[in-house]
């Protein structure tokens, strides 16, 4: 029983550092509501199509980014994709470079291009591991027996 | 007693004693009164003793004679010598005294002996009775015996109901009960013309002998229910080789009646004419010089008996275990049977249900974009094309519902969607979608609703309108020139029947009520032997045929499935050809109890009711080329209970769209921030409303409310 307070009140700890440092947003806790028994791994599949869905965008940023002649429209269209995935996923931290990426695509400003993908290449990474630690911490109260506390 | 008497005179003998002589006398005299004295005690002493003896006067009076000779003999003794008057006196008083008990007891003794004498035949006699008696228990006893030794074969015969052990039951205990030598059945064989020996008691392995059924001595013991006694030496007695010098024990023979289900009849037991019996043949033992006694042979009449009724019962027992065998192997295979026929009907449903799908997906397609393509320029050919293939393209939607419909309603598995509906609505609907074609043909319809015919009725409006079109539609299809009347009223009792149904009888009541169309047509009627095929599917009478009727046969087979879905009954009359026909169906309809008009729109849609917090069944098309989306969109949209479908692509949502989307989200993506310019350039497009992503469940939900409400979207968000 001891274990399990004692994950639990980790989980807690983690997930309201996350909130408060902005890796996560209130989409996220959306996305935990619409969890339920019909669909009890909702969250991880949402998240692991995200991470999916990211690592081609960022691969087709870099290569677009690369060429001779840069199309920005593409681009803005591929970042344009990132910033929706990561704000439905309340992926925080992210959407904001998203956004930035975007002003510097309208002015065709190559190197703030280069620079906001490396933020937001960074960015990713980071939440890709808080959010594996995330699941890693609820997987461990379950195996224990006790269940996944509600984020309110 | 002493004869000699001397007399007493007292004189002096003549001679001088003889001493010696005198001595002896003496003596002799002395035991005999001692033994005159001590006899009578020893009867007293024994009558005492024995206290039965009826004659104790005849003792008593034997006693005292005994006694007074002794006495007189004992006085003898003073006589010898000299002796004085008294001892004279008392001797004459004793003599004489003997002398009258004497007399007396000689002549009691006349009466007394012939007494005896009976007493002595008597008890001759009891002892006779008494050994006769003894006899008779003896026999009862055995007798008894008897009854017991069947009680306990019978209960042992009839505790089993297995036949081989029935029989060796049998034969093992009345071997024991009689302590035969051998005992062996003799069975009938198949063919019912020999009887081979089936089981013996000492053998252990009887060989199979059989012998010939029509032997005398069989039939002799066949012919009676009795135990008969049989020569040792015939055929179904010689067991075994003669031990040689003993004589063989006596043996008996008995039928046992066998019972065969075939021939068993209730009335015919126990006489039955051709009966097959069985022989148990009992020996006994071989030096033992018994004989049968008569109860013995009963004993094996009874036991020959029980043995029947035993076999019987084990045979009809047999026979039910068989039956009841029989029965479940036919319900397993009906049940199998069952299963493979609901499995066939599923499977075709199935298969029915996703081809209908494959097949409405496409047609859709034809008949939405022939629509479309005829809004456009065309060239008259053009046109006349494109309005065959909307027609085929229709004619095919119809009968893939049709086929649909027709099995779902063969099997039983369809249903009536029973709702309240505006009759009179529907009546005005149906016009509006026959004038059109009518007047093309330039064919005027007439419509005339009875005045007592309620404004609401409650029923399968849906199906009733395919019935009321499907007979109009006949009916416009089948005239060329004239007039369509279509009247509609309640059905009176009174009113006339279709003389083919006589026992279709519509009884109304408090909450249902029955309408009856008519839908007369000028057409070119049917004859009489053509009328019947009319409602059978897929047939088509030659009159019919050779007009481009273009249906498939079906309508009408369909319409009167759902008339008699909804109890009631359809039929057409026609004078002949030419002379046009009209079209009559009744069908029930239920009377709503309270109706509120502003709730019952004629065609309803989503139900209108202000802030719903959910939406069971709405079906919403999704299209949204990133993955992610549309995954967080779905599960929010299932989360209140919508059916989803989505799409990532615009093409493939034009493909996918049907009437039956209520609502369809399209994901936008435009150049730059302006959410403003979006909303305002969506709207103007035509879209009923723009919402931003990330929607959260609420927001979601108000959405939809306001949607499914006011049919757009408010709110700036």
């Amino acid at each position: 029983m001891d274990v399990i307070v004692q994950l639990q009140a980790q989980f807690v700890e983690y997930t309201t550092s996350l909130y408060r440092e902005g890796f996560l947003d209130d989409q996220f806790t959306q996305l935990q509501k619409l969890q339920d028994e019909s669909n009890p791994d909702f969250v991880v599949e949402v998240v692991r199509l995200f991470f999916e869905d990211s690592e081609k965008l960022l691969n087709n940023l870099a290569t677009a980014l690369q060429q001779q002649c840069v199309d920005y429209k593409q681009v803005d269209a591929h970042v344009h994709q990132f910033k929706g995935s990561s704000s439905s996923i309340g992926a925080q931290r992210v959407k904001n470079v998203c956004v930035a990426f975007r002003n510097y695509c309208e002015e065709k400003n190559l190197e703030g291009c280069l620079r906001c993908l490396q933020q937001a290449k960074h960015e990713y990474y980071l939440m890709k591991s808080k959010l594996e630690t995330l699941f890693r911490l609820e997987q461990e109260i379950l195996a224990a027996g006790g269940s996944v506390p509600m984020m309110t | 007693m002493s004869v000699t008497m001397e007399s007493c005179n007292c004189v002096e003998p003549p001679w001088p004693a003889d001493e010696l002589l005198m001595k002896y006398q003496y003596i002799s005299d002395f035991f005999i009164a001692l033994a005159y004295f001590s006899i009578p005690l020893e009867l007293i002493y024994f009558v005492k003793k024995s206290a039965v003896f009826p004659y104790r006067w005849v003792l008593v009076q034997f006693g005292a004679f005994i006694v007074l000779c002794g006495a007189t003999h004992l006085i003898n003794l003073w006589t010898f010598g000299m002796h004085s008057r008294t001892v004279a006196v008392v001797m004459t008083t004793a003599k004489v005294l003997t002398a009258v008990v004497s007399c007396a007891t000689a002549l009691m003794l006349v009466h007394i002996i012939p007494d005896l004498l009976s007493v002595k035949t008597r008890e001759i006699f009891l002892k006779n009775k008494a050994a006769e008696l003894d006899r008779e228990m003896g026999l009862i006893r055995t007798q008894e015996e008897t009854g017991r030794h069947v009680r306990m074969l019978t209960h042992e015969i009839r505790s089993t109901l297995d036949r081989h052990t029935i029989l060796k039951t049998t034969l093992v205990e009345l071997g024991r009960t009689l302590a035969l030598e051998e005992c062996a059945l003799w069975m009938p064989t198949r063919t019912g013309l020999e009887l081979q020996l089936s089981y013996t008691l000492r053998h252990q392995n009887p060989v199979e002998f059989t012998v010939p059924i029509q032997l005398p001595v069989i039939n002799q013991v066949i012919s009676t229910n009795r135990a008969v006694k049989i020569s040792p030496n015939c055929p179904v007695a010689r067991l075994r080789p003669l031990a040689g010098k003993y004589m063989p024990g006596e043996v008996v023979a008995v039928r046992v009646p066998l019972l065969h289900l075939s021939n068993f009849h209730i009335n015919d037991w126990p006489e039955l004419s051709t009966k097959r019996y069985a022989l148990m043949v009992l020996m006994l033992p071989s030096d033992s010089a018994r004989q049968w006694h008569g109860h013995e042979l009963e004993l094996v009449e009874v036991v020959a008996d029980q043995v029947a009724v035993a076999l019987s019962h084990a045979a009809i027992l047999e026979e039910s275990m068989r039956a009841r065998d029989l029965l479940m192997e036919q319900n397993v295979a009906l049940d199998r049977a069952r299963r493979e026929a609901e499995t066939a009907i599923r499977a075709r449903n199935d298969f029915l249900a996703v081809m209908n799908h494959e097949m409405r997906t496409p047609m859709h397609a034809i008949i939405a974009l022939s629509s479309l393509l005829q809004e456009t320029e065309l060239t008259p050919e053009q046109r006349l094309m494109v309005e065959t293939i909307l027609k085929s393209g229709n004619l095919l939607a119809t009968l893939i519902n049709d086929v649909l419909d027709l099995s779902r309603l063969e099997d039983g598995s369809f249903q009536l969607e029973i709702r309240t509906f505006n009759l009179h609505a529907l009546f005005r609907e149906l016009l509006n979608l026959i004038k059109p074609i009518a007047s093309v043909k330039k064919l005027s319809v007439l419509l005339s609703l009875a005045p007592d015919l309620p404004e609401y009725a409650v029923g399968d409006e849906k199906r009733l309108m395919q019935i009321i079109l499907n007979v109009v539609g006949n009916a416009v299809k089948f005239t060329k020139e004239g007039s369509i009347s279509i009247t509609a009223f309640i059905e009176k009792s009174e009113s006339l029947r279709d003389p083919r149904a006589p026992e279709f009888f519509p009884v109304p009541s408090d909450s249902h009520f029955y309408l009856r169309v008519h839908v007369k047509d000028s057409g070119s009627g049917i004859t009489p032997q053509d009328i019947p095929k009319l409602f059978t599917k897929f047939a088509q009478s030659q009159s019919l045929a050779t007009r481009n009727s273009g249906g498939s046969g079906l309508g009408l087979a369909i319409c009167k499935r759902f008339v008699n879905l909804m109890e009631g009954h359809i039929w057409i009359e026609s004078e002949g050809l030419g002379k046009g026909c009209t079209a009559i169906f009744i069908v029930k309809l239920g009377i709503p109890e309270r109706v509120n008009e502003s709730k019952l729109p004629f065609v309803p849609k989503v139900p209108t009711i202000h802030g719903r917090t959910n939406f069971p069944g709405l079906k919403v098309l999704v299209m949204d080329d990133n993955g992610v989306n549309r995954t967080v969109t779905k599960e929010l949209l299932v989360h209140l209970g919508c059916d989803v479908t989505t799409v990532s692509s615009g093409d493939e949502c034009l493909q996918v769209v049907s009437q039956e989307h209520k609502v369809v989200f399209m994901d936008i993506s435009v150049p730059g921030n302006t959410d403003r310019v979006t909303k305002e350039n969506c709207l103007r497009l035509g879209m009923d409303g723009v919402i931003l992503k990330p929607v959260s469940v609420d927001k979601m939900r108000s959405v939809l409310s306001e949607l499914l409400d006011q049919q757009v979207v408010f709110g700036a968000q």
